[in-house]
């Protein structure tokens, strides 16, 4: 871990930003938000979709790099690449482009991500349909699935809500320390005019809402949406040239580990020894910085409860102190010490597997947020901590 | 065992797909017996099946017999949405169990109301048939049959 210097520090920066509108229901395919999104990023970059030589999206998306060739007419696409488990490789798609781009192996890479997963987009059994994968499952399961499924443990939030309990029980953790996460986050919606979830939110509110899963509640889970995001990364020298200010990717780690659909091994795990506590203590060590040198903090908030856990994961609080560490609006945009997830996030902008808060981390360094933090020069952006994982520090 | 199965058997639920890795599992479940991997050389249990021991590297294991006994280590509560065929069950508890032998396995636990459940508290494996060739392994509170 130690000594193995910052390699791709400050060669790649991010140049482009687009999106879809993100809604309940687009009625729209995920190949063709796909694009629009694409075409958004490229025009916000000042670049032709034509520019695109590299790719690097999640394995589970739907469109790929033959669908991209199909639709953008592109000569050549030289460097491909997916990350693995969702929401774990939301921000490991930046650094494997970064990667890329620090090798010279592409001069423009394309981030991107698809979903129509709002519940009206459950159209049918085709995966390119849309909808929650559970439904689609069949009779006899074999892998990972046959453990867990039939017992009735069929979906994330349910694996969550067993991990959010066992903190709890471990650190005294309490539904007030989930109400606060959510709070907070509504307070980003409210003045984000594409999110999704714009009503006031109390903490009252969030115990009034039902549970799904004990201890979670609605309003501890990220929205369900159908929506695009794509991102455009290059070199920092060619970046200088184009018309938006540049994100530059400081510094990014990658780190395998457990996963929320293998709760055994994954139970077996201390969280110090998983995925994003190591990928934190790689940053740090990497970059020289430090948790108080970031301005803003962009972390995979699928569930209020790990918003909680990624504080403790990356070091700004100690083990155990991420509940006691949210409340009186810690991380609030106006005034809180830490302003996180300040799009609204997963929890009340758009479920975009994490990229939506990319998107948010980038404009932070533009200074274009909604909930713009004053002289915000250094944020640091995670990807799903019950997953493998990667997460990078971006600077202006 | 009949009183059981009308507990957790209901027309169109996932059933397992037993596997080359995971078969002993399955047959063992069949005959009662809850049966896991354990390492011939250091003796450390492992779940789930895997060709190697992660503690020591040795490539030889014997299914050996677990003694059923555990604690809960943590639950949920399902409320849903869920799986289509489990939304007629909610609210029904899901738990992991930390056995003796130091591996988490996740099921139900049987009779036992939602607010009864707690930390550490003891169980035991129950053996359930839900077809020709799966049995389920769920739980119930230690000291009740």
């Amino acid at each position: 871990m130690t000594g193995s210097g910052n390699t791709i520090g400050d060669r790649a920066a991010i140049v482009g930003i687009g999106q879809t509108p993100f809604s309940r229901s687009l009625g729209r395919s995920e190949f063709d938000m796909a694009i629009e999104a694409i075409f958004a990023a490229c025009d916000d970059a000042g670049l032709s979709p034509r520019a695109i030589d590299g790719v690097v999206r999640y394995d589970m998306e739907t469109t790929d790099e033959e669908n991209l060739l199909a639709a953008l007419g592109n000569p050549e696409i030289r460097y491909q690449a997916s990350t693995s488990w969702g929401g774990g490789g939301s921000v490991s798609v930046l650094v494997h482009a970064a990667v890329a781009i620090a090798t010279r192996m592409a001069d423009t890479v394309l981030v991107f991500r698809s979903r129509a997963r709002g519940k009206s987009s459950v159209f049918g059994k085709d995966q390119l349909l849309g909808g929650r994968y559970w439904e689609r499952l069949g009779e006899r399961l074999p892998g990972l699935n046959q453990w867990h499924v039939p017992h009735g443990l069929v979906s994330a939030f349910q694996e969550m809500a067993m991990i959010t309990r066992r903190h709890m029980i471990d650190y005294g953790t309490t539904e007030d320390h989930f109400a606060e996460v959510a709070v907070a986050l509504r307070s980003h919606a409210q003045r984000n005019p594409h999110a999704v979830m714009r009503q006031p939110m109390t903490i009252a509110d969030h115990h009034a809402s039902r549970y799904v899963a004990e201890p979670l509640r609605v309003f501890d889970c990220n929205i369900e949406t159908d929506g695009a995001c794509a991102l455009i990364v290059t070199s920092t020298e060619r970046a200088r040239d184009l018309r938006q200010r540049p994100a530059i990717i400081h510094g990014g780690a990658l780190a395998a580990g457990s996963h929320h659909i293998r709760l055994s091994t994954l139970l077996a795990r201390h969280r110090d020894e998983d995925s994003a506590a190591r990928v934190g203590r790689q940053l740090w060590a990497t970059t020289g910085l430090a948790p108080r040198d970031i301005d803003a903090f962009f972390c995979y908030d699928f569930f209020t409860s790990f918003v909680i856990m990624a504080l403790e994961d990356y070091g700004f609080c100690a083990r155990g102190e991420g509940g006691p560490f949210v409340t009186g609006g810690a991380l609030r945009a106006d005034g809180g010490r830490l302003p996180t997830n300040t799009n609204g996030g997963q929890l009340s902008e758009a479920f975009i597997h994490g990229l939506n808060n990319n998107l948010e981390a980038v404009r932070q360094i533009r200074g274009t947020s909604t909930s713009q933090v004053a002289d915000c020069e250094l944020v640091l952006v995670a990807g799903a901590n019950t997953d493998p994982t990667g997460a990078v520090i971006l600077r202006r | 065992m009949a009183d059981l199965r009308a507990q957790v058997m209901t027309r169109g639920r996932p059933l397992p797909q037993i596997t080359l890795d995971s078969r002993e599992f399955y047959e063992a479940a069949r005959r009662g017996e809850l049966r896991f991997q354990r390492c011939s050389d250091c003796g450390t249990w492992r779940h789930y099946p895997r060709p190697s021991c992660p503690q020591c590297l040795s490539r030889s294991h014997r299914w050996e017999l677990a003694s059923g006994r555990g604690r809960v280590y943590t639950w949920t509560i399902v409320h849903g949405p869920t799986l289509p065929a489990f939304q007629d069950e909610v609210p029904y508890n899901i738990v992991d169990v930390l056995l003796d032998e130091g591996i988490h396995f996740q099921s139900q636990l049987l009779d036992c109301p939602p607010d009864e459940i707690h930390a550490d508290m003891p169980v035991r494996a129950v053996f359930v048939p839900v077809s020709e060739d799966i049995t389920l392994v769920k739980f119930r509170r230690a000291g009740t049959c």
